[in-house]
C-alpha cells in the first residue's frame, strides 16, 4: 500500500525585493509504509522545505501531496515531527513533555502514564520522567523528542536533523536508536540529514537533492538500515560497500557546490 | 571601606557637618526618626506609604500591560494600532506626567498610583510581546504536530515560554517604579520617603536627607532580590531552553 505521495510538487518563495526563490521543482515520489527515507544535500537544496509540506507547516505552490490518499492540508498529529533541539517545551519536565500530545487531546489518566512510562523505558529514559529536560544532556533531550513524538501514535515520523547538534558518540548511539524504534514500531520516516553517512546508514531509500531549482537529483534503494539492525553499526559502515557509495555521494555533492560556487561567480 | 572613610571624615571633622553629616549624626537621626518619627510620621509609616503605592500601580500596570503586551505579539492589526502610542509615550519619563495627573486625580494617592502604573505599563507591554515573538518556531510547530489546537498553544505553549521575558520586565519595572515614585514624592506628597527627605532638607535636617537615601537604596536592592529569588523559583528554566 502507497502510504505517502508526492506528485510534481513545486515550492517558489517571493522574496521582499521582487525576485524569487525556486525552493523546490517537480519533486515526484511515492514512500511505501514502513519504509525509512533519508534526504541529503547541499544547503539550499529543499530538502527541510519538503519536509514542512509534508508536516503541513508550509503550502506547496504547486502539485499535490498525499497521505493515504487524503491531501495534507495542515499540521496533523497522524504526522510526528522531531527537531534538532529546543523543541522540548522546558517548563514541563520529562514525562509531561511525552504526555503532551495525549494531554492535548484530552487523553489523562493512569492509561496515559503508563503509556508514557512505557515509552521512556523504550528511549532508554525509565528513571527520569520527574526530571527537567534542561537537566539532561543533548542526547538525552533528543531520546524525549523521539518519545513525545511516538506518544501521538503517528503514521509518519519526520525528522528534521535529529541528530545535527550531537557529539559523534553520542550520536552513533541514537543512530541506533532510531533504526531500533523504526523496526520495533514499524513507522514510515522522512529524515533530513547534512551527513553523508548517517544518511546511508540510516536510510533505506535516500534522495541526494540538489539546489537551484530544489530538486532530486538521485535516489537509492540500500541495505545498510536493515542490516544495521542487526550487524555492528561501526563494521557496516567501514564495509566496502557501504564506503564505495559514500564516495560516490560525496563526490556527487561536491560537484553540485562546486557548480553552485560557479554560479556565484558569474 | 566607604564607611570608614565616612567615620573617619567626621571623627577628624574634615567634612563640614551642615553640608555633609557623617555616620553617627544620621544613625541618631535614623534612631529617631524610627523611633519618634519626623514631624510626627515614623521611618516605618513612610516605608509603607511608599511601598503601598509602588505596589498598586507596580501591580495594575503589570496587570493591565501584560494582556495587552501578548495580545500586541500575537496579532497584527492590534500591534499596528498600539505601536505607535506604546512608542510615543515610552520614551518620556514618567514623572512628565505629573502636572496632568494632579490636573485630572487632584494632589494625594492617585496621580502618584496612576504615573506609577505608566511606568511599570509600558516596560510590561514590551517585555510580554517580546516574550511571545521570541518563541521558537520549532516548539509552535511541535505543538501543532502533537494535535494542539490554537487556544491550546497560547495558554501552553506561548504563555509559559513568555514568561521569562515578562519576570524580566518585573524586574526592570519595579527599579523604575520605585526611583520614579521617590522623585515623584519629592513633588507633591505629604508622606513618602521622597516626602520625608524634601521635608528635612526645608529644615537643615541634613542627617535625615542622607538617612533616607540609604533607606531608599536598602530597599531597592530589596526589592531586586525578591524579583531575583522569585524569578529562580518560578522559572527555574530560565536562559536554559
Amino acid at each position: 500500500m502507497s502510504n505517502l505521495s508526492v506528485d510534481h510538487l513545486g515550492m517558489i518563495y517571493e522574496l521582499p525585493n521582487g525576485g524569487s526563490v525556486e525552493a523546490l521543482k517537480d519533486v515526484s515520489f511515492d514512500l511505501e509504509s514502513g519504509r525509512i527515507l533519508t534526504l541529503l544535500g547541499p544547503s539550499g537544496c529543499g530538502k527541510t522545505t519538503l519536509l514542512n509540506i509534508i508536516a503541513g507547516f508550509l503550502a506547496p505552490t504547486s502539485g499535490s501531496i498525499n497521505l493515504n490518499d487524503a491531501p495534507i492540508t495542515g499540521p496533523g498529529q497522524d504526522r510526528g515531527m522531531v527537531f534538532q533541539q529546543g523543541a522540548l517545551f522546558e517548563w514541563l519536565n520529562v514525562a509531561d513533555n511525552v504526555s503532551f500530545g495525549p494531554r492535548m487531546n484530552g487523553n489523562e489518566g493512569p492509561e496515559t502514564d503508563a503509556m508514557v512510562q512505557d515509552l521512556l523505558e523504550t528511549v532508554g529514559l525509565g528513571d527520569f520522567g520527574q526530571k527537567a529536560v534542561y537537566e539532561l544532556s543533548g542526547g538525552m533531550q533528543q531520546r524525549v523528542a523521539l518519545a513525545r513524538c511516538l506518544a501521538n501514535d503517528p503514521e509518519l515520523i519526520l525528522m528534521d536533523e535529529p541528530l545535527g547538534a550531537l557529539d559523534a558518540l553520542t550520536r552513533e548511539k541514537m543512530q541506533s536508536l532510531i533504526l531500533e524504534l523504526w523496526d520495533r514500531t514499524q513507522k514510515t520516516i522522512v529524515l533530513v540529514t547534512h551527513s553523508v553517512e548517517e544518511a546511508l546508514f540510516l536510510g533505506d531509500r535516500l534522495f541526494v537533492m540538489a539546489p537551484r531549482p530544489g530538486r532530486i537529483e538521485r535516489e537509492y534503494e540500500l541495505p545498510f538500515a536493515k542490516l544495521g539492525l542487526t550487524e555492528d553499526p561501526r563494521e557496516l559502515k567501514n564495509s566496502p560497500e557501504f564506503t564505495e557509495k559514500r564516495e560516490e555521494i560525496l563526490s556527487l555533492i561536491w560537484e553540485m557546490e562546486e557548480q553552485i560556487m560557479g554560479h556565484e561567480g558569474a | 571601606m566607604l564607611f570608614i572613610i565616612w567615620l573617619l571624615s567626621e571623627a577628624l571633622g574634615i567634612a563640614d557637618p551642615t553640608f555633609f553629616p557623617g555616620p553617627i549624626e544620621t544613625i541618631q537621626g535614623g534612631w529617631e526618626l524610627a523611633t519618634d518619627g519626623f514631624q510626627r510620621v515614623t521611618l516605618a509609616e513612610h516605608v509603607f506609604a511608599s511601598l503601598r503605592r509602588i505596589l498598586i500601580g507596580f501591580g495594575i500596570g503589570v496587570v493591565v500591560g501584560v494582556p495587552v503586551g501578548l495580545a500586541m505579539g500575537l496579532n497584527n492589526t492590534l500591534r499596528a494600532i498600539f505601536d505607535p502610542l506604546i512608542e510615543l509615550f515610552r520614551p518620556v519619563p514618567p514623572l512628565a506626567f505629573i502636572p496632568l495627573l494632579i490636573l485630572w486625580f487632584g494632589i494625594g494617592e492617585t496621580p502618584a498610583v496612576v504615573m506609577l502604573f505608566f511606568a511599570a505599563f509600558f516596560i510590561m507591554v514590551i517585555a510580554a510581546r517580546a516574550g511571545v515573538t521570541g518563541v521558537r518556531l520549532s516548539k509552535v510547530h511541535a505543538a501543532y504536530s502533537l494535535g494542539a489546537s490554537k487556544q491550546q498553544i497560547l495558554r501552553n505553549v506561548i504563555l509559559p515560554n513568555a514568561l521569562p521575558e515578562i519576570f524580566v520586565g518585573m524586574r526592570v519595572a519595579i527599579g523604575v517604579c520605585w526611583g520614579t515614585l521617590v522623585a515623584a514624592e519629592l513633588v507633591g506628597a505629604q508622606t513618602g520617603l521622597g516626602a520625608m527627605i524634601w521635608t528635612a532638607r526645608t529644615f537643615f535636617r541634613n542627617e535625615l536627607v542622607v538617612f533616607g537615601i540609604i533607606i531608599i537604596g536598602v530597599i531597592g536592592v530589596i526589592l531586586d532580590l525578591i524579583m531575583r529569588k522569585a524569578e529562580e523559583r518560578f522559572i527555574p528554566w530560565r536562559g536554559r531552553g
